[in-house]
């Protein structure tokens, strides 16, 4: 799960994770209120959206003063915000976080995330802050400080103190810099984050050492031990028909292709968005209705593939361990009489039952095309996508 | 003929009068495996089909010389569950849960590291020894008695797999699906490793799918020391980056963990790499065909 910056910035201020003073505004009026009641003569407009790279896309203005402060919130809240992450759609920025000013001094970089490879988190610094870490890691990986920590015992002030004069730093950023990792750290491990990325982490000339950017992402399976976190969900930034699929339980992602599919399993799911790339189309989705695919998932599977109008085609396929392919078979063809599927669909039912499955398919005198094969489906989808 | 388990393998279920624990028992029975005992904390002395109930693994282990376990208890609680059956001096543990927090797994991963327990998932269908026994959630009859190896990251795609195999007449030696979950008990390079080794399995199919470097791992590792025949499968070769795909593992991050980063690996080391996965079996064919020949 994601969640905004000056959301992640009110987790971390929990922690004792130093953050500039900063206020949400949802709007004009609320951005100038919030910036008279911030100290300093300098204030921050920065754009609420999920993605990065927000000031290259004009998303982040300094402000001198409290009439440029109206002025930047003016521009920036409605704007549509394209950034590398965003896609060329862009994003409608709803939120603003109106922050103070901060006298920087040296722009850091430090990140908390899973290492996967060693089933440990590691704790990543580096004097490269404000660029992106990935670009780093490609180019300068010498340039980049890891710590890796034991889940037993946590992050240790000694590999603080690593990471901190491994940055040169020195007196109180080094102080406050130990402090900070600590800290930073303590927020990751108790809020169940997947990524914790301050970025860039800027040291000021008074010795403060502060989170200027803020991004956490969070476990999905640990949040139900996090209802303060699962109330920062901000539907704007999800995709309307994701939405509607996680009322069902269906794990939906929308994509831009134009072949719909339907299968159980993610591992299947993923393969058979693969395989209708070979066949020549473009996956419109990835769908995986589960372990427990019934009538009722099977239905509600369809509406949701088709409230998208780029689908030509779509290609169900599922592999029945414990589900009973014929139980399938019957959810698909009510589905399609009830809603009245146009486009052709490609279905293709293995594993438990499949024989009667084919055959209630037959019976029903609708348009299917049945295929027995993975290979076969794949053939069965090119053929349709000709049409 | 097989690897980890036999129908000699003695097993206790945890979470044994759960729904899915008590549906997967029943299952796990009639396919030919030796359940010996069930865990449910407070319904010790109570039986379950004739398999006696205990409080703790630790009793089953006591009274039933259990040797395996079978985790089906739900996500807040298998992380514990893991703990338990490894510290009762079970040696082989399969969690089929799914949904368990990373930090849970993560400590967990890190106790268990140093004790002698093979950990298998979570997040897993568990592990077949085709006409022997199962521990797992995946139907018995796709499979068939053979000398092939499968290891997979997914549930139904391995089902998919191992039915083009059948259909073509090879059987497999075992199917092990060490689960989707960005941190597992065992690897692809762990299970490979036990493959190779087995005198019963003649080739090996393994099954990855986008997000983290564990098939990169385990092909420098094939290349270096397995001579059968190895075909591969990559999921997710059109998935977009930064999207969690069904599976907590199957996530593009930083750029790292995409399809063909995995593919390309794969086939420096030699593994017959199918860009189609209607084209699993197949390729296993023609593969340990070639072996013959020589």
């Amino acid at each position: 799960m994601k969640i905004h910056e000056y959301q992640a910035k009110e987790i971390l201020r929990k922690y004792n994770v130093a953050v500039p003073e900063g206020r949400v505004a949802f709007s004009v009026d609320e951005a100038v209120e919030a910036a008279k009641s911030i100290k300093g003569s300098v204030k921050v407009v920065k754009a609420q959206i999920h993605a990065g790279g927000r000031g290259k896309g004009g998303g982040v203005k300094v402000a001198k003063g409290i009439p440029e402060v109206r002025k930047f919130a003016e521009q920036i809240l409605g704007m549509n915000l394209v950034t590398h992450q965003t896609g060329p759609e862009g994003k409608i920025v709803k939120r603003l976080l109106i922050e103070q000013g901060v006298n920087i001094d040296r722009e850091l970089y430090v990140g908390i995330t899973l290492d996967r490879a060693q089933s440990k988190n590691v704790v990543m610094a580096s004097t490269e802050g404000g660029v992106e870490i990935e670009k780093v890691a490609a180019e300068k990986p010498e340039l980049i400080l890891k710590e890796t920590v034991d889940p037993a015992v946590g992050l240790q002030p000694y590999q603080a103190r690593k990471l901190a004069f491994g940055l040169g730093l020195e007196g109180d950023q080094f102080k406050n810099a130990v402090k900070f990792f600590m800290s930073l750290y303590k927020a990751y491990e108790a809020s169940d984050a997947s990524i914790a990325e301050i970025n860039p982490l800027v040291v000021t000339k008074e010795g403060e050492v502060i989170a200027l950017d803020a991004k956490m992402n969070f476990d999905d399976n640990a949040l139900y031990r996090h209802k303060d976190i699962v109330a920062y969900r901000d539907l704007d930034e999800e995709e309307p028909l994701e939405i509607e699929a996680s009322k069902y339980n269906l794990n939906y992602i929308k994509l831009d292709g134009n072949v719909g599919c339907m299968v159980n399993g993610a591992g299947l799911a993923m393969a058979t968005m693969d395989i209708i790339k070979l066949a020549g189309g473009e996956p419109a989705n990835f769908l995986d209705v589960g372990g427990g695919a019934n009538k009722e998932t099977v239905a509600n599977g369809f509406k949701i593939i088709l409230s998208d109008p780029n689908v030509k085609a779509i290609l169900i396929n599922i592999f029945g361990g414990i589900v009973r392919c014929d139980r399938v078979a019957q959810g698909v063809i009510d589905a399609v009489n009830e809603i009245g599927v146009e486009v052709p669909i490609v279905v293709r039912l293995e594993g438990t039952n499949a024989e009667e499955a084919g055959v209630l398919l037959k019976k029903s005198k609708l348009d299917f095309e049945v295929a027995t094969t993975l290979e076969e489906a794949a053939q069965k989808v090119t053929a349709v996508l000709k049409r | 003929m097989s690897i980890l388990l036999d129908k000699k393998t003695r097993v206790v279920v945890q979470g044994i009068t759960g729904s899915e624990g008590s549906f997967h028992t029943q299952q796990m029975v009639e396919y030919g495996t030796n359940v010996v005992a069930g865990v449910t904390p407070g319904k010790g002395g109570t039986k379950f089909n004739k398999i006696p109930i205990y409080n703790t693994v630790a009793d089953a282990v006591k009274h039933q010389k259990v040797t395996a376990s079978a985790i089906f208890v739900p996500p807040p609680f298998a992380a514990d569950a893991i703990l338990e059956a490894a510290n009762a001096g079970i040696k082989l543990i399969v969690c089929i849960t799914e949904g368990i927090p990373a930090k849970d797994m993560v400590a967990v991963y890190n106790v268990i590291k140093n004790l002698d327990v093979r950990l298998i998932g979570p997040n897993c269908p568990g592990i077949i020894s085709p006409g022997k026994a199962k521990i797992g959630i995946m139907p018995g009859f796709i499979h068939r008695k053979g000398k092939v190896g499968v290891v997979s990251r997914s549930g139904t795609l391995t089902y998919e797999a191992v039915k083009q195999l059948s259909d073509l007449k090879i059987g497999q030696s075992t199917c092990v699906g060490i689960g989707g979950d960005p941190v597992i008990g065992s690897q692809f390079i762990d299970i490979i490793k036990l493959f190779n080794e087995d005198p019963n399995t003649d080739g090996i199919v393994m099954i990855g799918e986008i997000g983290g470097s564990a098939e990169e791992e385990v092909a420098a590792y094939i290349k270096k020391h397995v001579k059968k025949p190895v075909v591969g499968f990559i999921a997710g070769q059109t998935a977009p980056p930064g999207r969690r795909m069904g599976h907590a593992g199957a996530i593009i991050s930083g750029g790292k963990g995409t399809a063909s980063e995995k593919m390309k690996a794969m086939k420096k080391a030699g593994i017959h790499v199918v860009e189609s996965p209607a084209a699993i079996g197949i390729t296993m064919k023609e593969a340990l065909s070639k072996v013959k020949s020589r």
